[in-house]
């Protein structure tokens, strides 16, 4: 039945994100408006009472004053402008591309951006620079969104940190916000206060962090085994993976190509919507996209939720689930429950062999997907010349880190031909099983599963790092990479703030391409629980002291 | 498909297998059957040669250039001796998040290849990675189809001739275990004295089919007949070029007659050196750590019970109306061939062994009046064996269809001797532009119409051969020949010997 747990109690404060901010746009107001949702500065801009390049600078200045969150590893600046100066000149003529003309948003830098940098955060690619765009970005920059910049994340997507990259780790915004500094205890010493701050989650921890920090509206992230639900999470922010097929993966720099997935973060379920209607479709360059043509959708604002089966899987209620998490979990249940909507415990028997064979698959295909990195045609190359063989040993050793060394050396192994049968197949069966779990279970009458994102909310950096990555992509990765498994559509909305003040984040899976009911029932629940808004105190770098939100400089 | 000729159309790797035979000692293994027949295709008497308990078996695995105008996952043009690195897209030098997208030209080669080599097409075939690190393979691993090919269990009949007497020809068949869709490497150069590697990548990507075929062979020359007739067949199809096996498989026979032994390797065809040269080492213990490939979904094959209606019928493959345009293959050509023109089985042969031969031949027969089986024998013996005494193709022969029935229809209005039309065609080689008829009067080669004047010439060479002329009275038949002979010389061949034997007869019996 419904787990129960201690009892969560919804904080009560702002409104839903865009509601809050329903004001005239003057100039001093524009802070405020970075923080309305995508839709609504859409709007702002349609109706001439913004500018795209006032946006893109108010965006580019918050850039800049919250660096130390490391969000970003290049800023676009001056195509960024370019693009919002087109974008002006189109609303000028009343000719915009659509809801995305002139939005600023950003892009993880595992995707290719023509003539921007593409690192992967790894040395490897430092420096390289793509000829061509990824098709999701090519689509985001054809609907006339300005490419603010590439954000931060573990090297070549490995990890669940955001603190494994070249570039150094990414600090969650909420580190800064009123709502956490009130509820840690500080020990007033400001080293201690340099120690607090909490990390992202990842691999997508920079778009996270961007979205949240209001420095851009939306932002594309990568998610392989949950790499955009759970910095989604951590951030407070709205983390989509769509259904597998459903996004283009052209131009996505590979985890895991059987599982990748484009993902989608912003501030709210319906922005999402705008999102994932601009990106989803067939790819003539992605063979494993679907071919029927795809819809873009407004979402309703259910009103009854009866008819509605949600489904709880009891093997989600993980070790290690924190009790807080279980209660917001039992409580969003019950929010359901109470709505009329048929809440019912369900089984899927073979979770707990998810991770183990997500780690044999995983491994096998970054050992396949990295061996391109010889140094030859591209990326970071040794200096070492006395044969090609110890060139390749060298570039790869210099270009890559421990963390993906281990993996092409585990996945390597799996695919030896003594082992293959007995890891890399049995993994696949495994996931069929995974797979057909969800099957059973949406065929049996079950609509949406809800279940937690993460199993605590984020811990501090000092803490993190005490594991080594393996280990905690294991953890971290436990409730979300199924649905990576089975490639279904999974939503991350944020639900409310731990004890410690830090974002609490709740999963929903949909059924395979059923993206508008799983995001009908997101946008439903996230109207019900009424997720506070972070209230950033940005800490200005050359004063060394902190700042509240709003005095801080946007202009 | 591509007008050039590719210089690498057709690779190959012999697995030859040295398998005890029956009566030898040690235990018999399971497996292929084993075939026992020396070089000559007779059977090696066990315990004679030096091999005696092991017989070998010879099986091959070919790798055949599809024709195609791009690549087989990535929009690239294929060209042959295109400027270096000037064939290349971003899948092919393995750009990061670029994806393979299957050129659906060399899925259709494919199936026509597999429907003329009597496999069964796997409607459903999957693509697979092989791994191995190299300079000229830029993503670190190949995509073929290791698991599930797009076809499999075929069967190739060829012919060859025992102890090289054509009129011995016998047929085997040899089976096809599968052929598999499969990208080609890259071109690596090695410059020794400044110790460098230069990469060419135009070939990187192109498309290959591998066919595999079962150790069904014994030797070379039963290999070297099965690989020429599998040549053919893909040049009928259009599938390949396939233009490069010759060399190959005369190499291989040489060095079997040598005795030697040939190591798994993939060899390439050198086109400057005219040889082929091992591409790399394949005996080296290699784990190519085989694994699906993730970007590529199952190649799913449609037949028309099959099909369905809602697919646009530009995105599917439907075997059928590929079986249904299947052009003759050179079996059937050559049965036409000796039903239509009544020549022989071995001619046919020869006939579809020369590029554009039997269109030569055809057109020659379509212009005379001369009989095909006589025109067959102006083609092998005259023709044939100028253009292979100076390495012509029959394209570049000097003397067309045209010039070659004009001069027949000479010989066969009897206008000429056929010693006289041997003599014109010395002069039609030269390729002077001249036509038969203005040769033959050039040289006055025409035979000689005027009765008198040739009867006056019998006469002179009855009247100086008395001994002759007694013999054949005394009842010597024989003898008459050879005063048909003397009457040719005198005419320089412009007499018509049938003519000439009936006025010696007549004068002898006067």
């Amino acid at each position: 039945m419904v787990p129960l747990g201690v009892a969560a109690r919804w904080r009560r404060p702002a409104a839903a994100p865009g509601e809050g901010s329903r004001r005239a746009w003057g100039g001093e107001e524009r802070p405020a408006m970075l923080r309305a949702s995508l839709r609504e500065v859409s709007a702002a801009l349609k109706e001439r009472r913004v500018t795209a390049t006032e946006l893109c600078q108010s965006c580019l200045s918050l850039i800049k004053s919250t660096k130390f969150l490391n969000a970003y590893i290049t800023i676009a600046e001056e195509t960024a402008l370019k693009q919002a100066e087109e974008s002006e000149k189109r609303y000028r003529r009343g000719q915009p591309l659509g809801v995305l003309d002139g939005i600023p948003i950003a892009v993880k830098d595992n995707f290719n951006t023509a003539g921007i940098e593409t690192t992967c955060a790894s040395n490897m690619l430092k420096g390289y620079i793509s000829p061509y765009n990824a098709t999701v970005v090519q689509k985001l920059l054809d609907q006339g969104a300005v490419l603010l910049g590439k954000t931060n994340l573990d090297e070549f997507a490995m990890g669940s940190g955001s603190t494994d990259g070249v570039f150094g780790p990414v600090r969650n915004p909420w580190s800064y916000s009123r709502q956490y500094k009130e509820k840690s205890v500080p020990k007033s010493c400001s080293e201690d206060e340099e120690s607090n701050w909490v990390i992202t989650g990842g691999s997508s921890g920079g778009s996270a962090a961007a979205v949240s920090s209001f420095t851009c509206f939306a932002a594309l992230g990568s998610d392989t085994g949950g790499s955009t639900r759970n910095p989604a999470a951590h951030c407070g922010v709205v983390g989509l993976k769509p259904t597998y097929g459903l996004i283009s993966r052209h131009g996505l720099i590979p985890l895991v190509n059987s599982m990748d997935v484009p993902g989608i973060l912003t501030r709210c379920v319906d922005d999402a919507a705008v999102v994932l209607g601009s990106l989803a479709g067939h790819d003539p360059k992605d063979s494993t996209t679907i071919q029927d043509n795809f819809k873009p959708f407004e979402l309703p604002n259910l009103t009854d939720v009866s008819k509605l089966s949600i489904g709880i899987p009891k093997e989600y209620r993980a070790p290690g689930l924190s009790s807080e998490i279980l209660a917001f979990w039992s409580k969003a249940a019950d929010l359901f429950k109470n709505a009329g909507a048929k809440v019912i415990e369900v089984s899927l028997p073979h979770t707990h062999y998810s991770i183990v064979c997500y780690h044999v698959l995983c491994t096998a295909e970054v050992a396949s997907n990295m061996a391109r990195f010889d140094g030859l045609e591209y990326g970071h190359r040794s200096d070492m010349n006395k044969s090609t063989e110890s060139m390749y040993a060298a570039t790869r050793r210099e270009g890559f880190n421990d963390v993906v060394r281990g993996r092409i050396l585990s996945g390597n192994y799996f695919l030896l031909k003594q082992n293959y049968e007995n890891y890399f197949i049995k993994a696949q069966k495994v996931r069929r099983l995974i797979a057909n779990d969800f099957v059973k279970v949406f065929g049996s009458g079950v609509d949406i599963l809800l279940t937690p994102t993460t199993l605590t909310d984020a811990v501090p950096y000092m803490e993190f790092i005490k594991e080594d990555n393996r280990t905690r992509s294991a953890q971290d990765d436990i409730l979300t990479q199924a649905a990576n498994m089975a490639g279904l559509p999974a939503i991350n909305v944020p639900t409310g703030l731990s004890e410690r003040g830090l974002p609490i984040g709740l999963q929903f899976i949909g059924r395979s391409f059923q993206e508008k009911q799983l995001l009908t029932v997101a946008k439903w629940f996230e109207k019900q629980v009424k997720f506070p808004v972070m209230e950033l105190e940005v800490k200005r770098h050359d004063h060394g002291a902190f700042q509240h939100q709003k005095s801080a400089s946007f202009s | 498909m591509a007008a050039a000729a590719a210089a690498r159309g057709c690779g190959g790797v012999w697995r030859r297998v040295w398998q005890r035979g029956a009566g030898g000692p040690g235990p018999v293994p399971c497996g292929p059957r084993a075939v026992a027949c020396n070089a000559r295709g007779g059977a090696v008497p066990a315990g004679k040669s030096g091999l005696a308990p092991w017989v070998p078996v010879v099986g091959l695995e070919i790798h055949a250039q599809i024709s195609s105008n791009s690549k087989l996952f990535s929009g690239s043009q294929v060209q042959f001796a295109a400027p270096p690195n000037s064939l290349v897209s971003f899948f092919d030098a393995s750009l990061p998040g670029t994806l393979p997208v299957l050129n659906r030209r060399c899925v259709e080669a494919a199936v026509m290849t597999g429907l003329a080599l009597n496999c069964s097409i796997n409607k459903k075939s999957l693509f697979d990675r092989k791994h191995y690190f190299y300079a000229d393979l830029p993503a670190g691993y190949q995509i073929t189809q290791q698991r599930v090919p797009i076809a499999v269990n075929g069967s190739l009949s060829y012919s060859l001739c025992i102890d090289n007497k054509m009129s011995q020809m016998v047929t085997k068949t040899v089976r096809i275990k599968q052929i598999q869709l499969e990208q080609d490497s890259g071109k690596s150069l090695h410059d020794d004295t400044r110790s460098q590697t230069l990469v060419d990548l135009n070939r990187a990507g192109v498309g290959l089919m591998e066919v595999v075929m079962e150790p069904d062979m014994c030797c070379g020359e039963e290999a070297a007949a099965a690989v020429r007739e599998l040549q053919l067949i893909l040049q009928m199809l259009g599938s390949s070029q396939a233009v490069m096996a010759d060399y190959e498989i005369q190499r291989q026979i040489e060095e079997l007659e040598k005795g030697g032994t040939i190591l798994n390797e993939t060899r390439a065809f050198d086109s400057k050196l005219g040889c082929t040269v091992p591409m790399r080492d394949k005996e080296g213990k290699q784990d190519y750590r085989f694994m699906p490939e993730p970007n590529l979904p199952p190649l799913i094959l449609y037949d028309t019970k099959s099909l369905p209606a809602n697919l646009n019928h530009q995105q599917v493959v439907n075997i059928d109306w590929i079986h249904e345009r299947l052009p003759d293959l050179p079996s059937v050509k050559r049965a036409k061939l000796v039903e239509r023109y009544g020549i022989l089985p071995e001619h046919s042969f020869t006939l579809l062994n020369e590029d554009g031969l039997t269109e030569f031949f055809e057109n020659v027969v379509k212009e005379t009046q001369m009989k095909p089986k006589k025109v067959i024998g102006w083609i092998l013996n005259d023709l044939l064996s100028y253009l292979k005494q100076h390495s012509l193709t029959v394209k570049e022969s000097p003397v067309s269809s045209f010039l070659l029935a004009d001069l027949l229809n000479l010989l066969e209005k009897k206008e000429i001797s056929s010693t006289a039309a041997k003599q014109v065609l010395v002069e039609l080689w030269k390729g002077e532009g001249k036509t038969p008829l203005e040769i033959v009067k050039e040289k006055k080669l025409e035979l000689i119409q005027d009765q008198n004047e040739l009867e006056q010439i019998c006469q002179a060479v009855i009247d100086g051969q008395e001994n002759e002329v007694m013999a054949i009275k005394a009842g010597n038949r024989k003898v008459l020949n050879k005063l048909i002979g003397l009457v040719q010389r005198e005419t320089q061949g412009r007499s018509n010997p049938v003519l000439v034997k009936q006025l010696l007869e007549k004068k002898l019996s006067e």
